[in-house]
């Protein structure tokens, strides 16, 4: 797009471009390179020259990351289906919950109001590592008990699950047991689990979830719900009718942000998993990464970081004008 | 502003005691209702472990103690104020090399000021130079700056780790590509960015090298935001006030000094403290670039955190660690709350 230059000597024009690509230069030369890493059709081990544009372009990288991301016995769908739950679940659950709270505090007066707010607040200052410790120690005394019977060997052998068994609290019963039947009792950890990790992270996602809503919502005029009580509506009619359809975006907007925090959230999942089955791809690309890389191929590193980071950026890219100027001014007023 | 109410008819007859109180109280009631979900949730999941944190910090708490069913067991036993003095007399430098409680701090704050000073002031400028009239590209530029801002930071952090490798790595490439013109040999661009111990400059430069390659990924990362939010307010800055201020000689350093930069400031101190308190905690790139080495030196507070509970397990201390972060920011904040609104007193 060519404006005029009228306004601008030629100079100055050609001066500032000159600044403004060395800008461009910087900001691509990381993206660049490991774009050109992963297209490389020779596989590189490690790069031993710079190559921003590859010689030829393959997708054996791609390919290779996703038949074998790491040493770990976990395959490429299983990491992707972890990520995608965690951040799903998070960012689901954060966004309902959330926004029958900020409704309330952005519209309706009751006491106590006050005293959650500064409690959202406080919270929102914790930064999410420094809630570690406790969350780890609560959430692994948290077992889960899974009492089952098995009957019969061989081809022949039949599990039922008869109890569940949460802190104490039974759900269902044993029974009697009748001849060849064995009782087994497993026990899950549930801190040794996606759940734990995703529990985690709505003790930090659902406060922040409820602030950005809130200052959403309070941008929004009240006229329409004051015309609407005129007319006689309800409470919960005005909220599902007026203030859900037009927080649609804002909804949007905190569902995504839930979503990317679960998606490269790299923390509690190192802190939480042990089971290479549970682990997501933000902990498979730190295996892939300096110390822990080993014999990974950096061509297959640089796919993984794409791989981890293009479905985001894109949605990213096409939100970030909701997202700037919610960040601001939710986060700090 | 007047409110139209629409009260309820009155029953006949007139409900007293507990009915007139649940008459009263159901606009009340209704909104509890949307809060309990909520309200249940953080209590389960974010206040009582905040407060568990709080008495964990007291106790010895350590991985003896997670486990009651275990052979080894061993109840956590109440310590009173003994994390904290080992915290902040740098006792805990027999499980943590090098630890420095002071030290710490005053890099995370150093850390954070300078960083933000960087991003703020590169992002106003490149919003300005793009916000020149009759600039060329401009969308293009638009563009392609916001990449930075939307790219996971945990990837882009990896990334960079790869990238200051001292063999491998596309920095120190980039530079001997460059050094070649000027007749250096790449043997002399073998820069080890992250695990030079040495200073560099100096012998007493207080920082060492791995600072400056945070900071540029950092930096990276960083001033596209501050130039996104210096773009939106640049937009509403009306035209008017150039075009008089140039009718009456102002130079372009004063009309960016008088007005731009007046007229800028509401957005830009909310964005920078969004900065100082992102910054601060700014896991992501000094854990995976830089790992908080060399000797502890980059090391930020919830790095130092982290490690507490990931590699020497000690819960009741990397609690108190926690609680001691939380004061920190507490006080960061209410410090540049002050300090914003002091000179905004002063402007009026």
């Amino acid at each position: 797009m060519l404006e005029s230059t009228k306004d601008m000597p030629i100079g100055k024009q050609i001066a500032l471009q000159a600044i403004l690509l060395l800008i461009t230069f910087t900001v691509m030369f990381p993206i660049m390179w490991i774009v050109s890493l992963s297209l490389d059709p020779r596989g590189i081990s490690r790069p031993t020259e710079l190559n921003l544009i590859p010689p030829g372009a393959s997708l054996e990288a791609y390919l290779a990351v996703m038949d074998k991301p790491t040493n770990n016995p976990v395959t490429f769908v299983e990491l992707v289906f972890n990520s995608l739950k965690l951040a799903t679940g998070v960012a689901f659950f954060s966004v309902a919950v959330g926004v029958l709270a900020a409704y309330v505090l952005s519209r309706r007066q009751f006491p106590g109001r006050e005293l959650f707010m500064l409690g959202v607040i406080t919270v929102l200052m914790v930064p999410s590592i420094a809630t570690i410790a406790p969350l780890f120690v609560t959430l692994n005394s948290l077992r889960i008990e899974v009492v089952s019977v098995v009957s019969g060997t061989g081809d022949e052998k039949s599990e039922e699950v008869r109890q569940l068994n949460i802190m104490g609290f039974e759900i269902g019963e044993v029974g009697e047991l009748n001849d060849g039947e064995k009782a087994s009792t497993e026990s899950h950890n549930v801190r040794n689990s996606l759940w734990g990790v995703g529990l985690a992270l709505v003790s930090g996602a659902l406060p922040f979830a409820i602030w950005n809503l809130k200052g959403y919502l309070d941008t929004i005029p009240k006229d329409l719900e004051e015309a609407a009580t005129i007319d006689g509506a309800s409470h919960n009619q005005i909220f599902l009718r007026i203030i859900l359809p037009l927080a649609t975006p804002a909804l949007a907007v905190t569902f995504f942000l839930g979503f990317l925090a679960g998606w490269t959230e790299f923390a509690m999942s190192w802190q939480f998993l042990t089971e290479p089955e549970d682990f997501t791809l933000s902990m498979a690309l730190w295996n892939m990464t300096g110390q822990y890389a080993g014999s990974v191929p950096w061509s297959r590193f640089a796919a993984m970081s794409l791989l981890v980071a293009a479905p985001v950026s894109i949605v990213y890219l096409m939100l970030q004008k909701y997202i700037v100027g919610g960040l601001t001014v939710g986060g700090v007023k | 502003m007047t409110t139209l109410k629409t009260s309820a008819p009155i029953p006949e007859p007139a409900p007293d005691g507990f009915a007139l109180w649940w008459q009263r109280s159901a606009s009340t009631r209704n909104a509890y209702a949307y809060l309990i979900p909520a309200l249940t949730v953080m209590t389960l999941i974010t206040f009582y472990p905040l407060f568990y944190q709080l008495w964990m910090s007291f106790t010895d708490y350590n991985i003896r103690s997670l486990n009651p069913n275990a052979a080894t067991y061993l109840a956590p036993e109440w310590v009173g104020f003994q994390n904290y003095t080992d915290i902040l007399t740098g006792k805990i430098s027999d499980v943590l090399p090098n630890f420095n409680f002071w030290k710490l701090l005053a890099f995370n704050l150093f850390w954070t000021f300078s960083q933000v000073i960087v991003h703020v002031s590169m992002g106003i400028l490149i919003a300005v130079a793009l916000n020149v009239k009759g600039l060329w590209f401009k969308g293009i530029y638009r563009a392609i700056y916001i990449l930075p801002m939307v790219i996971p930071s945990m990837v882009v952090s990896v990334v960079w780790r790869n990238m200051f490798d001292p063999q491998y790595g596309a920095i120190n490439q980039a530079l001997a590509g460059i050094g070649s013109w000027f007749g250096y040999e790449e043997a002399d661009f073998v820069i080890r960015w992250i695990e030079q111990v040495q200073p560099p400059f100096a012998e007493w430069f207080p920082l060492p090298l791995s600072f400056f390659a945070i900071s540029l990924a950092n930096i990276w990362l960083g001033w596209p935001f501050m130039t996104i939010v210096a773009t939106g307010a640049l937009q509403s800055v009306p035209n008017d006030l150039y075009e008089a201020a140039s009718i009456d000689g102002a130079t372009a350093t004063q009309q960016f000094s008088r007005i731009t930069l007046p007229l800028i400031r509401p957005a830009m101190v909310p964005a920078a403290m969004y900065g100082i308190i992102a910054t601060f905690n700014q896991f992501n790139v000094i854990y995976f670039i830089s790992a908080g080495g060399p000797l502890r030196q980059t090391e930020i507070m919830v790095t130092t955190a982290f490690r507490l509970v990931n590699e020497q397990r000690l819960y009741g201390l990397a609690a108190a660690f926690c609680v001691v972060i939380f004061i920190i920011l507490l006080g960061l904040t209410l410090l540049t709350n002050t300090v914003t609104r002091a000179t905004e007193n002063y402007d009026a």
